[in-house]
């Protein structure tokens, strides 16, 4: 099981890292999405793999358990990155409603910037 | 002691009250959001009075005991920096309601409100999981604040701002997953107590936790090379969230100094020696990058902009010696350059607002070009590190508290020359916008009653409300200039509880009182 976790974890940082370089909005939103993917399973982890575990101590002497606290921290994080996901569309939409280009990087914007400075002077 | 949250809750009840009851009427608003403040700053002289007796005040919510609770710790440097925040904020906001910034857009004053709760908590917080949550607090009020009234520039960086920060959040979380996979708690105190105990040859996981945090800081601090997208942000920001976003890099160094000096500091075994080994080098570059930046800028704003990368890598050299007086150096400079950094871009806002553009170009004059020139000149030698202001004496501090012999060359010739360039960059800056252009009027009254003339005639005069807050923040400069002796001495105790390593642990873990 731990090699299908590790590497489903890398596969979808991978995937997340290489459309975040696409550096046009929609593919950065889904990379977004697919990195918060990758770092809630990583978090799961965190607290050690187990399969058929209740997250609470058991009253009758059963010892085995399964670490709570990343359940929380992976609830907390999934509220943040989900929240975050949809005030990004709205950012990425009103630029895109703006400046008619879904471009992330500022280069060719710069550029027109001094266009225009060097044309009025 | 409940008064240890407030600089949390209050903002936070504030907030959602300003934004649905007071949203259709500003000056209702205002009112709240500058009573807000104020009383954030009262409470946060009454929280420095409290810390500065050396004891660090604990708060646990619901009564939990620490590591199973989420504390809040109040020490000196947690006090110094929301007495910081609170001052800074009340500057930034008398200039965003005299300037009128703040009813360009909607809800401007609850998304402030929001972020000075996120900074507080930040500040606050003795729980490594909840440093991610305030910062997430504080990062989706900066979203809002940054796009504040709109336009295509200003739309742009922002969405690039965003992307740039939930990248760091993803990299925040793994980073935290690592270290909890590897000592099993989040708790400062208790990592303090555990990230020792881990032998040198059994830290793999941890120095990987060390440096992943150290870049999401650095993200946040503006250091190389994850520095790039300050310029671009903080100059299409509005201007007065630009000035309150001058403590949003000080987020990151606090960051720094508290979890690698406390957890990963000095006395671990496994992660004493990594983190200053990659600061160190990394912000001299980016000393470099700032100075080169200021000097080759063609606009104000991004001038300004650059000028704060360089003076967050002059603070972080300070801040990657790790000893006590070279901490103390970079908290007098910290403090001096969060006000310089905001004087100068709401100075910045009142001569661009009266000019076509901020392109550093001659233009004719503004009214009150003697004014404007006078201001800009004092923020400038401040930001610039030239006396009597106390730029020249954050910078002295920084430069003698650095004595190592590897670093010392390194150290100096950066910051020396790097003042030089910035030196240069603001006075060619200067002299551009504000003699130049007094030159031009002459040949450009010649032409007949152009258009430009009339309207530099017409250029509004800055009221009092306007020009207050530069002269506060330059107040506030010249204080601590004056003041250098008890500030430095005060200081010089906060840095020393920071390293107070078992006194910090003890005070967060020791067992609840019944009540």
């Amino acid at each position: 099981m731990e090699i299908i976790v590790a590497s489903s974890i890398g596969v979808l940082t991978a995937g997340g890292v290489y459309l975040l370089l696409r550096l046009r909005t929609f593919p950065v939103i889904l990379g977004l999405a697919l990195l918060s993917y990758a770092v809630n399973v990583f978090l799961f982890a965190s607290g050690r793999l187990a399969t058929n575990l209740p997250p609470v101590l058991s009253p009758y002497g059963d010892a085995s358990y399964t670490d709570p606290l990343p359940q929380a921290l992976v609830l907390t994080a999934i509220v943040i990155s989900f929240g975050m996901t949809a005030v990004l569309v709205m950012i990425g939409l009103g630029a895109f409603l703006e400046a008619d280009s879904d471009q992330i990087d500022m280069e060719p914007e710069e550029n027109g910037a001094d266009a225009a400075n060097e044309g009025s002077a | 002691m409940h008064w240890i949250i407030l600089p949390v809750v209050l903002p936070a009840l504030l907030a959602p009250v300003i934004g649905f009851v007071m949203r259709h009427d500003i000056t209702l608003a205002r009112i709240a959001s500058v009573a807000g403040t104020v009383l954030l700053l009262a409470i946060a002289l009454g929280l420095a009075y409290m810390a500065a007796d050396g004891t660090t005040h604990v708060y646990r919510l619901g009564n939990w005991p620490a590591p199973f609770g989420i504390v809040l710790v109040l020490d000196r440097l947690s006090a110094l920096m929301v007495l910081l925040t609170s001052a800074l904020a009340l500057i930034v906001l008398i200039h965003a309601i005299s300037t009128g910034w703040d009813a360009r857009g909607r809800h401007f004053h609850a998304l402030f409100q929001f972020q000075l709760m996120g900074i507080c908590g930040a500040f606050l917080t003795g729980d490594i999981f909840n440093l991610f949550v305030f910062f997430e607090v504080l990062l989706i009020a900066s979203y809002g604040l940054m796009i504040h009234s709109g336009g295509k520039d200003r739309m742009r960086a922002g969405l690039q701002y965003v992307v740039m920060n939930l990248a760091g959040s993803t990299l925040f979380l793994f980073a935290l997953g690592t270290l909890y996979a590897s000592t099993g708690t989040l708790n400062i105190a208790d990592l303090a107590l555990r990230v020792p105990e881990i032998p040198a040859e059994e830290a793999a996981l941890v120095r990987v936790a060390t440096i992943l945090l150290m870049i999401v800081f650095a993200v946040k601090a503006a250091l190389f090379p994850v520095q790039f997208w300050l310029p671009a942000s903080y100059s299409n920001a509005p201007a007065p969230v630009a000035a309150l976003f001058a403590i949003m890099t000080k987020v990151g160094a606090y960051a720094i100094l508290r979890v690698h000096t406390t957890v990963f500091g000095p006395g671990s075994p496994g992660t004493e020696d990594l983190a200053g080994t990659w600061l160190f080098p990394a912000a001299i570059v980016t000393i470099a990058i700032g100075a080169f930046g200021v000097l080759g800028a063609r606009r104000l704003m991004p001038l300004i902009a650059f000028s704060v990368v360089g003076s967050m890598g002059t603070l972080l050299v300070a801040v990657a010696v790790f000893s006590t007086t070279a901490t103390t150096a970079a908290l007098y400079y910290m403090v001096h350059s969060t006000f310089a950094a905001a004087c100068l871009f709401l100075i910045a806002d009142l001569v661009v607002t009266r000019r076509s553009g901020d392109a550093l170009q001659p233009e004719l004059p503004t009214r009150q070009n003697g004014l404007f020139a006078a201001l800009f000149f004092a923020a400038a030698i401040a930001m610039a590190g030239m006396p009597p202001l106390s730029g020249f004496l954050g910078k002295l501090l920084v430069l003698d508290a650095i004595r190592e012999p590897g670093l010392i060359g390194w150290a100096w010739s950066a910051i020396l020359i790097g003042s030089l360039l910035t030196i240069i960059g603001f006075a060619r800056a200067g002299s551009v916008l504000f003699w130049k252009s007094t030159a031009i009027t002459v040949p450009d009254a010649e032409d007949g009653e152009t258009e430009d003339s009339a309207a530099s005639i017409q250029s509004p005069l800055a009221t009092v409300g306007q020009v207050a807050p530069v002269m506060l923040a330059l107040a506030v400069l010249g204080g601590l200039a004056i003041f250098a002796g008890p500030v430095s001495a005060y200081l010089d105790n906060t840095s020393a509880q920071l390293f107070d390593r078992a006194g910090y642990v003890e005070a967060v873990l020791s067992p609840v009182e019944e009540r």
